[in-house]
């Protein structure tokens, strides 16, 4: 077996070995609850520049698949796990994990105690990270490049993990029993801005009934009303939301032009933006499938999937936001709408992959509410 | 919404005795919810035929009934209590058949109380087989093809359709009873004839075959809002083919992708809101096929259940208690997650950062007969868990857990170059039996690759190679020997979950140096907590268990503590009363001041609670793990003498190494298990044992025996429950005993003891203190005459027919006994009297069977008293000096598994094979053999033809039985011997041939309905052969029998109190206990 190691910016030092390619990685270490869905994680840029460490302890079970992904590589800027078991089983897997890892480039740790690690990013927050993996790791050459991440405070790679060039989308999601993308019929044009979507919200749209055009982060609003859409999407993304003042910038315009607009993650954290309202660095963020979020209108409890760092403070934001979900975990605000305009956010991830899909009806939502403004 | 006010008190219906497929994890959840709804203030009355259970404990309830769960004995406790509520959710199959009982009736509606948690509806539409596949259609969700039948001509016209190999699952029967797979013709006609024979609704459900298919079960909570979580996802590392009760599972789901498992999760949230689970915790079974991913729906329960609690356990969510919550209007987010210490509310799914693997326990030896293959029926009578932070870890935990003599991956003894031996290997791999992960060991060891082994099982390719790897493993160390080991390779080997012991037999060295070079290599467990959030949440809740790893979270405090060592898997000889004990010492220690810590590795208990003690240790009860556990939290004191024979056999090795046990020592111990050295306890102190001799050679046995005289009772020395125990009448017996039933040696000696023939047995439990003052807490009257196993005997608190000569006899021999071994805490003793003769059977300076029995009688909390005697509070400072006997009688009755094993001969015998018990409660003894009886649901012989066949011995004192039968009604009938003495007698008896002597024979009378009674005594090997088939066909046909003439004069007794009588809750027959009739 490779050594590697990972080395957080306090210091703490964890030994493992390689399971994916070798080399060093820095980034912002964080925790996933999540049991299932690997492969989506991985594949979610919203996980960009961050070390994902998965606290269930065996990954790779079902090894990966051409279907399972939520972008067209690997996000995260590295892995770290407590074990990757030596068969992967499942009849729709190509490939396993660690192959999948060396062939998009991955450095990734297993063996290490991911619990130790997971209670301390719990008690001291989200550290910089450094995994190392290869015949000569250096710990203490692993802590200087971890303390040399800058960190995501202020970090803008919504446009980092944009598309460079406008796309249009069709396809849902897919369907086990078919073994196909499913075809649904297109009713509305939505214009989605890609701050890192994932191709499930795509796939959500899709089956909602959008023909979806997915635009690069820095489109301006103009363009984007120039092309006539129903509705605007404002996607998830990494990094800092503050920092990305063209896509605040859009985000007003597209209130102001009171057009039906939907934001997901980092959407909701742009339309706060917008609004007025200030959005502030979580101690070590939410990131798993079993989070309870509670739907204010109707009182009912879904469990969603989750996956931010950065949250709305709501005492920020104007008098015509009106709070529709509220996390049952720690009480931040998970959604809202405006109460003069057709606009609604949600903060976690109705399109989940991984996750419950408790909370899809989001998306119909937001086809009625193209439907209603015609 | 907040709990519902228009409910002031609700009833609860328990599961009745333990049997096979409905065992003590339903006192898990009933204790749960009856504490969960006193806490929010309900009245909670509480019905529940089982005393040996927490949850019919007089605290645990406001009312606790223990009395038969019947809709008739029901109807009266509804009738007094006038409950507003029913909720029929946390008693099993039992719960949920009495409350569909109460509604046919009329009673729910009579006395105007609603049903919570499941409607009646609910309940039909899950159980009936046809119901729920039409509700499955509905919405979309695919079941396995399948036929009901209700006649044979049916069954044909299916099997064509479908195909073989056929499942069959007749309706309405509890864990599977009665199901099968047919693989041909004569097969099928077989399960099927038995099924429809089985089912109360005469009809069996004819599957399509999934064999080779994953199954996976979800256990759903659902609440009146609609809010749904999913607390856990069980996958079986069995395939489909054994039932889901005997297959060894793992959780969480291990080789579903997030889509697939998404798509399991809407199912199982689809199937609950279809079948209208309003509120509560269900569970939905899934078939999924490893080529295709075709998911399919098989079954779902309304209601908690096993895996419920085996998912309580797993994930730290506490099911039950949550349910009851619900049940009583409460929705998830009202509620709070006990484990994170209300930090995060219980609308939320668990996640796992460990890997839970269950392994079953299995009881084939004691049923020699029965087929030991798994099936669709259960057979398990008890199960371990292990929790690991791999699954390799995992699993060998459980192995080793499992108490089955097996460190990890024993080999089994076969011979891999002998080719007879290479097919029994295939065998087992194609077949699974109870020891088919031995097997696989095996077939690894035996050099196939993973690839033939998958072929011949089945099992997930994910589940076979980590014991590939280990089989290397072991292969590797053997090979490389004890000096390779070094802490990096030890903390290696330890990480994949090899036990010191295993490592030591592998190394031909001995475990206490294996473990020796282990703690100089400072290679040591840490111990993890199970917190239902990965560690995301902070936890203060101390349910923990061990692996290697470089963080401890234990926190060991400083405080006094008490351990107390749990009872392993229930096995049929050690099953929920050691539980019983256990809990009862964390209680009472617990009130006392004293920090106490559990530790057990059975899923199905109330100890394994993680609020039951302040700390819960779920890990295996072996040396090692037991050794780690005291060196981290360093106890005061450790009880050995609750949990069974599991921490007994620890005893000496801990005090060896030093371990503070409390209470009787382990030497005292010994002395009361070694023949030899109680032998002369008992000459020094004047009293009086059966016969007896110790054997060390088959020829000394011959001997010996003759020395004594036959009968005798024979057996292998340090036994529990039984085991292997017979009597033989003759030289050829005992010859043909110790060539074919145990290995006679040096090491292993059997025991020779002069069988007293008409005696009655007498049990009697006291308490000791360390001042040698002792508190006798019952005298129980067996009803079967000894010879029978006191575990499968009934029994009379207070007795029935022993003269007070005879009981102040008993307290003087047991207070010298007791005073000489130095007991403190519990000790049990087992008489024989003979014509006012006392031999002494056995003395167990430790926790019996019968603690919860004699507590529930006399309301006196045995255990608890004895725990504190343990720990130095004397029995004068606890003001427990009285001995309590009852003016009204309880009588215990035992319950067996005879139908769910074919062949099985369900004559008693000195080798326990009952499961479980009831009680019956009486203003005299026939009123409480009735009441035990009801409870029992053995039928009362309606009018009609009585069978007698008895041995010779036993036919002058049948006489006064037929002349009673004849009185009462009954025609006789008998075979030539017995209907000869008889008319010789005066009695007028009709003949009928033995099935030897032609037809029409007594088994025609049986199977024709003609027979309503059957009084059958035997003795010697040969008879007991040819009267098997009249025994198993009564038992097949619901024909009430008698084994024993003093059991069938009792039944008869009885009769004229079946059905009368009023319900009494414990609290008040508690109240009206007189206190003041023998002083200590």
């Amino acid at each position: 077996m490779i050594p590697a190691l990972l080395v957080l910016e306090d210091g703490s030092v964890f030994r493992g070995h390689a399971v994916g390619a070798l080399g060093e990685t820095v980034g912002e270490v964080v925790f996933n609850t999540s049991m299932s869905g690997y492969q989506e994680i991985l594949t979610d840029p919203s996980y960009m520049r961050q070390l994902v460490t998965l606290t269930y302890p065996h990954i790779g079970n079902t090894g990966c698949n051409a279907e399972d992904v939520e972008s067209d590589h690997v996000q995260a800027a590295g892995l770290i796990v407590r074990d990757v078991p030596r068969m992967a089983s499942n009849w729709r897997s190509t490939e396993s994990l660690p192959e999948y890892l060396k062939r998009h480039d991955v450095v990734a740790i297993a063996g290490i105690d991911t619990r130790r690690l997971t209670r301390i990013l719990r008690d001291k927050g989200a550290q910089r990270g450094c995994i190392m993996a290869g015949e000569s790791v250096d710990a203490d050459k692993a802590l200087v490049s971890a303390r040399a991440f800058p960190g995501l405070d202020g970090m803008d790679l919504a446009k980092v993990a944009s598309t460079p060039a406008p796309y249009e989308w069709a396809e849902g999601t897919w369907d086990l029993d078919a073994q196909a993308f499913k075809q649904p019929a297109k009713r509305f044009k939505v214009v989605a801005l890609d701050y890192g979507i994932k191709r499930n919200i795509l796939r959500l749209l899709a089956e909602a009934g959008c023909d979806v055009h997915v635009m690069p982060a820095q489109t301006s609003a103009d363009d984007v009303l120039a092309m006539q859409p129903d509705g605007v999407f404002l996607s998830n993304g990494p990094g800092d939301p503050a920092a990305c003042d063209y896509a605040i910038e859009a985000t007003r315009k597209f209130l102001d032009a009171k057009i039906p607009l939907f934001g997901i993650c980092l959407g909701q954290q742009l339309m706060s933006l917008a609004l007025g309202g200030k959005t502030l660095k979580m101690k070590f963020g939410h990131h798993g499938a079993n989070h309870p979020v509670k739907d204010l209108d109707n009182g009912r409890v879904y469990i969603t999937s989750q996956n931010h760092g950065f949250a709305v403070d709501p005492d920020t934001l104007p008098d015509n936001v009106r709070a529709t979900h509220r996390s049952l975990f720690d009480g931040t605000l998970q959604g809202f709408a405006l109460t003069d305009r057709p606009a609604f956010c949600f903060q976690g991830h109705p399109e989940a992959s991984p996750g419950p899909h408790d909370i899809h009806y989001l998306f119909d939502r937001f086809a009625q509410m193209m439907q209603e403004a015609h | 919404m907040p709990k519902r006010t228009d409910l002031k008190s609700i009833l609860i219906i328990g599961a009745g005795p333990i049997v096979i497929g409905q065992a003590c994890e339903f006192d898990y959840s009933g204790a749960q919810a009856c504490k969960a709804l006193k806490e929010e203030g309900f009245r909670v009355i509480l019905v529940n035929s089982n005393p040996a259970t927490i949850m019919t404990d007089p605290e645990t309830a406001d009312a606790v009934y223990i009395e038969p769960i019947n809709w008739q004995t029901v109807e009266k406790i509804i009738a007094k209590e006038r409950p507003d509520a029913v909720l029929p959710t946390m008693g099993g199959q039992t719960g949920l058949n009495c409350a569909l009982a109460l509604a046919d009736h009329g009673v729910l509606e009579k006395y105007d109380v609603e049903l919570v948690g499941a409607s009646r509806e609910a309940i039909e539409m899950a159980e009936d087989r046809e119901l729920f596949r039409k509700a499955m259609d509905d919405i979309g969700l695919e079941s396995p093809r399948a036929e009901l039948v209700e006649t044979w001509e049916q069954a044909v016209e299916a099997q064509k359709k479908l195909g073989f190999p056929a499942i069959c699952r007749p309706s309405f029967t509890l864990g599977g009873s009665g199901g099968g797979i047919a693989y041909n013709i004569e097969e099928y006609e077989a399960i099927i004839k038995r099924g429809l024979e089985l089912s109360p609704v005469h009809s069996v459900l004819v599957d399509e075959s999934l064999l080779g298919w994953k199954e996976y079960e979800m256990e759903v909570v659902r609440d009146h809002a609609d809010n749904c979580i999913i607390v856990c996802a069980i996958e079986n590392l069995d395939p489909m083919g054994v039932h889901t009760g005997d297959s060894i599972t793992v959780a969480p789901a291990q080789t579903l992708t997030d889509k697939e498992y998404q798509r399991m999760r809407d199912a199982s949230i689809a199937v609950l809101r279809k079948i209208g689970v309003d509120t509560g915790g269900s569970n939905v079974q899934f078939g999924v096929d490893p080529k295709t991913g075709r998911q399919v729906v098989i079954e779902m329960n309304p209601r908690v259940s096993r895996s419920s609690a085996l998912a309580s356990k797993a994930t730290g969510f506490p099911i039950a208690k949550i349910a009851a919550k619900l049940a009583v209007g409460y929705t998830l987010d009202e509620l709070d997650n006990d484990i994170t210490g209300g930090r995060t509310p219980a609308s939320f799914e668990p996640t796992l950062d460990y890997v839970i693997t269950k392994i079953p326990r299995f009881a084939f030896e004691k049923f020699p007969s029965a087929s030991s293959r798994l099936g669709t029926q259960m057979q398990a009578v008890g199960e371990v868990m292990a929790v690991g932070r791999n699954f390799s870890e995992s699993l060998q935990k459980a192995l080793r857990g499992l108490e089955t003599g097996k460190s990890g991956f024993d080999p089994t003894g076969l011979d891999f170059a002998d080719e007879d031996d290479m097919a029994t290997l295939r065998r087992e791999l194609r077949e699974p039996g109870p020891d088919r992960m031995f097997y696989l060991g095996d077939a690894f060891r035996s050099g196939m690759t993973l690839e033939q082994v998958f072929d011949h099982t089945h099992i997930d390719p994910w589940f076979l190679a980590p014991i590939e790897d280990i089989i290397a493993a072991e292969k590797a160390v053997a090979e490389q020997g004890l000096t390779a080991l070094d802490a990096e390779r030890m903390f290696e080997l330890k990480r994949m979950g090899f036990s010191d012991k295993r490592l030591a037999q592998l190394l031909n060295t001995d475990e206490a140096a294996l473990r020796q070079l282990r703690h100089t290599l400072n290679v040591r467990p840490v111990y993890k907590r199970v917190d239902s959030c990965a560690a995301e949440f902070a936890t203060s809740t101390a349910y923990m268990y061990s692996t290697y790893e470089e963080e401890c979270e234990a926190d060991p405090s400083d405080r006094e503590k008490i351990l107390v060592l749990g009872g392993g898997p229930n096995r049929i000889g050690q099953g929920i009363e050691f539980d019983y004990c256990c809990v009862h010492a964390a209680q009472s220690l617990r009130e006392d001041g004293y920090e106490t810590i559990m530790v057990n590795c059975n899923p199905e208990t109330v100890s394994t609670d993680y609020d039951t003690s302040d700390r819960l240790f779920f890990e295996p009860l072996t040396l090692e793990d037991v050794l780690e556990i005291v060196h981290l939290e360093n106890p005061k004191g450790v009880i050995v003498q609750y949990g069974g024979q599991t921490p007994l056999k620890l005893a000496r090795a801990l005090e060896a190494a030093g371990v503070p046990i409390i209470g009787t020592t382990p030497d005292s111990i010994d002395l009361a298990e070694d023949r030899e050295r109680f032998q002369q306890l008992i000459n020094r102190l004047g009293l009086k044992q059966p016969p007896n001799r110790i054997a060390r050679t088959p020829e000394e046995a011959l001997t010996l025996a003759n020395e004594i005289g036959y009968p005798l009772v024979v057996r292998p020395s340090y036994v529990l429950g039984g085991r292997a125990m017979e009597i033989v009448y003759a030289d050829a017996d005992l010859a043909r005993y110790i060539r074919d039933a145990v290995k006679v040696s040096e090491d292993s000696p059997v025991l020779l003891d002069r069988f007293l023939d008409h005696a009655t047995e007498v049990d009697v439990d006291i308490v000791a203190d360390a001042d040698g003052r002792i508190l006798v807490g019952g005298i129980m009257e067996h009803i079967e005459e000894a010879g029978v196993h006191s575990g499968d005997s009934s029994c009379s608190l207070p007795p029935y027919s022993l003269t007070a000569e005879v009981q102040d006899e008993l307290r003087r021999q047991v207070t010298l006994l007791a005073r000489e071994l130095k007991v403190v805490g519990i000790m049990n003793t087992q008489f024989a009297v003979q014509d006012d003769n006392i031999f002494i059977l056995e003395v167990n300076p430790r926790a019996s069977r019968t603690v919860p029995f004699v507590s529930k009688a006399t309301g006196l909390s045995m255990a608890k008293v004895a725990a504190r005697a343990m720990a130095g509070k004397t029995l004068a400072a606890q003001d427990m000096t009285r001995e309590i006997v009852p003016q009204y009688y309880s009588v215990k009755e035992a319950i067996f598994p005879f139908l769910k094993f074919q062949n099985v001969d369900p004559i008693l015998g000195p080798e326990m094979r009952s499961t479980g018990e009831v009680m019956g409660v009486g203003h005299n003894f026939g009123a409480a053999f009735a009441r035990s009886h009801e409870a029992a649901a053995i039928k009362a012989p309606p009018l009609g033809k009585m069978f007698l066949s008895v041995r010779d011995a036993d036919k002058d004192r049948l006489v006064p039985i037929a002349k009673e039968a004849l009185q009462r009604g009954y025609s006789l009938v008998a075979t030539a011997g017995t209907s000869a003495f008889l008319n010789d007698h005066g009695v007028a008896c009709e003949h009928i041939n033995k099935v030897a002597e032609g037809r029409p024979h007594i088994v025609d009378l049986i199977k024709n309905g003609e027979v309503v009674y059957i009084v059958n005594t035997t003795e010697g090997r040969q008879a007991i052969a040819d009267s098997f088939s009249i025994r198993r066909e009564a038992l097949q046909q619901h024909v009430t029998y008698s084994t024993t003439i003093a059991g069938a004069k009792a039944l008869l007794h009885s009769l004229d109190f079946r059905g009368e009588g009023e319900v009494n809750s414990l609290q008040d027959l508690h109240d009206k206990l007189n206190q003041d009739v023998h002083p200590a």
